[in-house]
């Protein structure tokens, strides 16, 4: 079986008249973990300013789901976190159908139609309070919006329908979260997120911390609800089996930036950037049993003291002089055939590495 | 001992936790053999009783935990009933331990340097000098760069991937049979899991060191065991080859776990889906512990519980086999 098309399958071939429901323009964020001023003063350290974003853009449209993916500390969390206004952006902004996002006068009606779905459903639900008054919040405080619950009978038969929608019984609502184990937390979580009916979800790492059969009820659960619902997903995970599961365009972060976006079947087939290509090869496969994995050396770069030029090339295979200088930025390599795949790689725009053959 | 008697062997293993709402069962008479130099998978969801066993074989389990039944032979010599002090000479020594979080394993006021030549002094007659050059070779060979340079640097000073380099180093220092490696790389990123596997990998086959290797991870398994036991409620419920575990699965609980693990290759189709969790251990269904989720669920699952029976490849506990067999 194969996945059914969206109804709402997004047209993206002419980039003219498409305006993506969300768009990040070179947004940065930057935190300053100097050392207090008198130790800077005193020892003589310098201002330390960690990029935990440098530079990111992204369009997502409506009905779709973007995978990104990266490995700790890529700045994919922070990603999210300024999506939702968790953090202000450093530089660049971020705009929502079109429109400037400012958190710091953001009109309730742009809170609600953002919601977020964190990765522990152990510490993202009050466990003193009730499964029923957790998902209810979010209905109290945007209760002047239209279509929503208006008095305490609508919200308790909204919260009823909300439980069931996620395969929970409306009579969870009275217990506490101590009482659900952490696939039945997480589909607690998408109900809270759901309740104020928004139109875009960030889910930050959604099922890592579930076991894998869990992991399948809640990706099957999310997948049903964006049919059902509409709903466009930014969808971040270390795992790239989850992310080929569940995204039809994904982004591959790597020290704050995005260095290969493209659409999941073509960027598991034929990953450009060489990071791309060492996260698919590291990934353990169940049907090429004792296949020897080609591990890649080296590991992430301190942050702080991010390598000159590309910062994947220390451990590239393929660096140069130029890759040691010059940043590479995000372009369409040579010879793709849609504009959709880009890639910030000199030695994909100059030739020097060979596409690859198909691996998946 | 001859090439035939396995490494380890255990034997109706129980292991039993005593509490406040009584007593339970948290693995529950469960044998297996490890032959030397085999790298044995033993996978599960959180709960399955996977750790506990391996505690269990290290003698780590601690009161209000004990073991209850059956027991555990290394090199036909009975370890779950020695002494604290004996099965402290034997841990380290004899098996190694591997865990998952690299910086609880390591003591972080120690440098790494340190905590090595203790353990090889400890489980080996070497001199100072000796014992240093040991552990130097030790760390080149886990792959730690300039190990002279990093000898005396302390476990913080280690990235994730390092640090399980030099418990990986410090579980190898006595030249042990067998390591007991749980999640050990849960933890870490997947370009740095795929290094540790590699370097588990090799080390056993150089030193034809056994390993356990517990994990959650099937694709771990896939790419580093030979063979599988999957465990459900504190059951094994279907041993066999790596391959024929993943290809062919006799267990409906093995069939489901297969189907829901995401791929990279092919297209994407709904993942299967086993309804329910994992009963908690207060509360395991009778029969079969499976049955309540069972998709092939019969009379005979619900009162009576399987023991493992050859199945079409492998070996499953379950009804379902017993019938074709019977048949």
């Amino acid at each position: 079986m194969t996945a059914p098309l969206r109804a709402t399958a997004p047209d993206r071939t002419d980039p003219t008249t498409a305006v993506p429901l969300l768009e990040l323009v070179d947004v940065a964020r930057y935190f300053d973990v100097s050392s207090p001023w008198l130790n800077r003063v005193l020892e003589r350290k310098p201002r330390q300013i960690l990029k935990a974003v440098d530079g990111v853009n992204l369009a997502i449209y409506s009905g779709e789901t973007l995978g990104l993916v990266g490995e700790s500390g890529c700045g994919k969390s922070t990603v999210a976190r300024l999506i939702v206004g968790l953090y202000r952006p450093t530089r660049g902004e971020i705009r929502y159908a079109g429109r400037r996002v400012d958190f710091a006068n953001a009109e309730l009606s742009l809170r609600r139609t953002l919601q977020m779905i964190f990765q522990d459903p152990y510490a993202s639900l009050n466990p003193r309070w009730r499964v029923a008054d957790i998902i209810a919040e979010p209905l109290i405080a945007h209760r002047q919006a239209q279509g929503l619950a208006k008095d305490s009978a609508d919200i308790k038969a909204r919260v009823a329908a909300l439980l069931e929608q996620v395969g929970l019984a409306a009579a969870d609502g009275t217990k506490f979260p101590h009482q659900f184990s952490g696939g039945q937390r997480q589909r607690i979580s998408i109900a809270r997120a759901l309740a104020p009916r928004p139109a875009f979800l960030v889910c930050d790492e959604p099922t890592s911390a579930l076991d894998v059969s869990v992991q399948a009820q809640v990706l099957n659960l999310m997948r049903r609800l964006q049919r059902e619902l509409g709903l466009t997903y930014l969808f971040i995970s270390h795992n790239l089996a989850v992310v080929h599961h569940v995204a039809d365009r994904v982004g591959v972060m790597y020290l704050g930036r995005i260095v290969e976006l493209a659409p999941t079947r073509r960027l598991f087939s034929f990953p450009e950037h060489p990071y791309t290509r060492m996260l698919i090869a590291a990934v353990p496969d169940l049907s090429l049993t004792g296949k020897p994995r080609t591990s890649v050396a080296g590991e992430v770069p301190n942050p702080l003291d991010p390598p000159s030029g590309c910062a994947f090339h220390p451990r590239c295979p393929y660096a140069n002089e130029r890759c040691r200088v010059e940043t590479p930025l995000l372009q369409v390599p040579p010879g793709a055939s849609t504009h959709e795949v880009v890639v910030a790689c000199h030695a994909v725009q100059e030739g020097r590495l060979a596409p690859t053959q198909a691996v998946a | 001992m001859s090439s035939s008697e396995p490494l380890l062997a255990v034997e109706h293993l129980r292991v039993e936790f005593r509490t406040r709402r009584g007593t339970l069962t948290a693995v529950d008479d469960i044998s297996f053999d490890i032959a030397p130099g085999e790298i044995l998978g033993v996978v599960g969801e959180s709960g399955a009783g996977k750790s506990v066993t391996g505690a269990a074989i290290i003698g780590l389990i601690d009161p209000p935990g004990r073991i209850a039944g059956g027991q555990v032979r290394l090199e036909g010599r009975r370890i779950d009933d020695l002494a604290p002090e004996a099965m402290r000479r034997i841990r380290g020594k004899k098996i190694g331990a591997v865990f998952q979080d690299p910086l609880t394993s390591l003591n972080p006021l120690y440098t790494i340097g340190r905590q090595l030549v203790e353990t090889i002094t400890t489980h080996l007659d070497l001199a100072p000098a000796a014992a240093r050059a040991r552990a130097l070779a030790l760390l080149s060979e886990v792959g730690i760069p300039a190990p002279e340079r990093r000898f005396d640097a302390y476990p913080h000073q280690f990235s994730g991937g390092m640090r399980q380099r030099v418990v990986i180093a410090l579980a190898l220092a006595a030249n042990p049979r067998l390591i007991v490696a749980d999640e050990p790389t849960t933890a870490l990123d997947v370009s740095i899991q795929a290094q540790i596997i590699t370097l588990l990998k090799r080390l056993c086959r150089d030193h034809g060191t056994a390993v356990m290797l517990i994990t959650h991870d099937m694709g771990v398994i896939a790419e580093t065991a030979d063979r599988v036991a999957v465990m459900y409620a504190g059951r094994i419920v279907e041993v066999g080859s790596v391959s024929d575990v993943i290809h062919r699965p006799a267990h409906p609980y093995t069939q489901g776990l297969m189907g829901s693990i995401p791929s990279i290759v092919g297209e994407r189709e709904e993942l299967v889906q086993i309804d329910g969790t994992m009963p908690r251990l207060t509360a395991i269904p009778k029969g079969c512990a499976f049955h309540p989720r069972c998709p092939f669920v019969f009379d005979r699952c619900r009162v009576e519980r399987p023991e493992l029976f050859p199945a079409d490849k492998t070996k499953a506990a379950c009804w379902l086999h017993v019938n074709v067999v019977a048949a």
